[in-house]
């Protein structure tokens, strides 16, 4: 029988190495983050590690000062139960992020990715969402490089191969080869298939089979047979190990 | 000071460039304001680049927040009938691929060639691309909405963007709070003015000379 149901967070991160290459699914710091594998990988203390993922965010905010006042209201309401991959950061677990929107914070403002960048604790890699989804996707289908539309002309050209087709430049990206991939689900079997909600699908079903490892965090352990062939987003020998989130 | 365009009139006047049966992207800030005039005759596919195609207007009510259905500014969005979802890599496919009829996004410089930058303030690295360097390179139609000047009156249409570049030679449609410009291969020209606002003046706030256009006529909002 295949059964890539493991019970817990802790044992299912166990074996992130030093160094290692990250895929972390999720949209902006709420939607579709496996909040459960960071703060566990967070505990496993692996360090150098390289994430990839669309915004790291800013990690956990510093409890108020005694006497100081309230900190200004939240820009978005946030769902329960959420953390970003700026817990890593502040964890200096991290010593590369590649993403394409890692926010504008000014120094000192408590962005963990910005003071470390700035202090030369890590480097940032910055590229286009488009680009960022193909180069996981290339990885994910085999396809070492690609060239892409996306960027001649800007100061994403330096350093890149400049190739022309049809009279438009083209910019040759590399896949992001990474070890491990976490994404966020709605509904998983003990196979790996997977289904997600709404627009937290997002990087998530891209980063699924996109690394040599696949953890999914998901919302509801399923029967084999529950989820209709026809709805299956993930299929699920893209993914290794499945693990229910506890109920919020 | 004259009065200019609050940033919801410059979304109404957005939203004039919705076609029926148009794929339309719409940006962070004013150009998502924009989902919010589109009127009923009109049947508009709104794409958000974080993986839904058919969105309605921004959620107002508590009961209407679902955290499952944001646009890419992070804002709740309402559903509407023929709504799909997609993941990250289909989203740019579309994108990349020149499915896009038009996108709508902000503007921080905008130079004579239709130059764009839009996402890195000098200073502020490592600065944030997100879709729009992608919606930049790839929409069939690009409309860029902004304030005519920087807050200290300084002009943002420029012979030579001095920010970084988002994408060269994109723009074909710039929509400020003081008046809407067409850039062509002859230069920029000016189209329409916003109530109260002289060609003269316009063109003492914009760097490249302006040609005005035979049919200059007054904002429609």
């Amino acid at each position: 029988m295949i059964n890539k149901v493991i019970n817990s967070f802790d044992e299912a991160v166990a074996d992130v190495f030093d160094g290692a290459v990250i895929l972390i699914g999720g949209f902006g710091p709420a939607n579709g983050t496996p909040s459960y594998l960071m703060r566990a990988l967070e505990k496993q203390g692996a360090k150098n590690l390289t994430i990839v993922c669309n915004t790291p965010g800013g990690g956990r905010p510093a409890p108020p000062k005694p006497g100081a006042p309230p900190p200004p209201p939240m820009f978005r309401k946030m769902p329960k139960n959420v953390d970003n991959a700026g817990i890593l950061i502040q964890n200096n677990q991290v010593k590369k992020a590649i993403c394409s929107f890692p926010g504008q914070a000014m120094p000192g403002t408590g962005s963990a990715l910005h003071d470390r960048l700035r202090a030369g604790l890590l480097e940032v890699e910055v590229t286009g969402q488009g680009t960022l989804a193909e180069r996981i996707r290339a990885a994910k289908a085999g396809i070492p490089a690609f060239y892409t539309a996306t960027g001649p002309g800007t100061r994403l050209e330096k350093g890149k191969e400049v190739r022309e087709f049809n009279g438009r430049k083209y910019l040759l990206e590399y896949a992001i080869k990474a070890d491990f991939a976490f994404v966020r689900a709605y509904k998983g079997d003990r196979r790996g298939n997977l289904i997600y909600q709404g627009t937290s699908r997002n990087f998530n079903a891209t980063m699924a089979g996109a690394a040599k490892v696949t953890i999914a965090e998901i919302d509801e352990l399923v029967e084999l047979g529950e989820l209709g062939p026809e709805i299956i987003v993930t299929p699920g020998i893209y993914v290794n190990r499945v693990v229910p989130r506890p109920k919020d | 000071m004259k009065e200019r365009l609050d940033d919801q009139t410059m979304a109404l006047r957005v939203a004039k460039e919705f076609k029926n049966g148009m794929v339309v992207n719409l940006g962070f800030g004013i150009p998502t304001l924009a989902s919010n005039y589109i009127v009923e005759e009109n049947e508009i596919v709104i794409q958000s680049e974080n993986g839904v195609l058919g969105i309605g207007r921004t959620a107002v009510t508590e009961e209407e927040q679902d955290f499952h259905l944001v646009n890419a500014s992070g804002q709740f969005a309402t559903p509407l009938p023929g709504m799909c979802f997609f993941d990250h890599a289909e989203s740019f496919t579309m994108i990349r691929g020149g499915h896009i009829d038009l996108c709508v996004l902000g503007g921080l410089q905008v130079s004579e060639k239709g130059d764009l930058a839009n996402w890195l303030i000098p200073g502020r690295e490592p600065g944030s691309i997100g879709g729009g360097m992608d919606l930049a390179f790839g929409a069939a139609r690009l409309v860029i909405v902004m304030t005519h000047t920087t807050k200290d009156n300084q002009p943002k249409i420029l012979y030579k963007c001095n920010y970084e570049l988002t994408a060269p030679q994109v723009v074909d449609l710039i929509i400020t709070d003081i008046a809407v410009i067409e850039v062509t291969p002859d230069g920029l020209v000016l189209k329409e003015t916003a109530p109260g606002w002289t060609p003269e003046e316009i063109q003492a706030l914009t760097e490249p000379k302006l040609k005005i256009s035979p049919d200059l006529k007054m904002m429609e909002l």
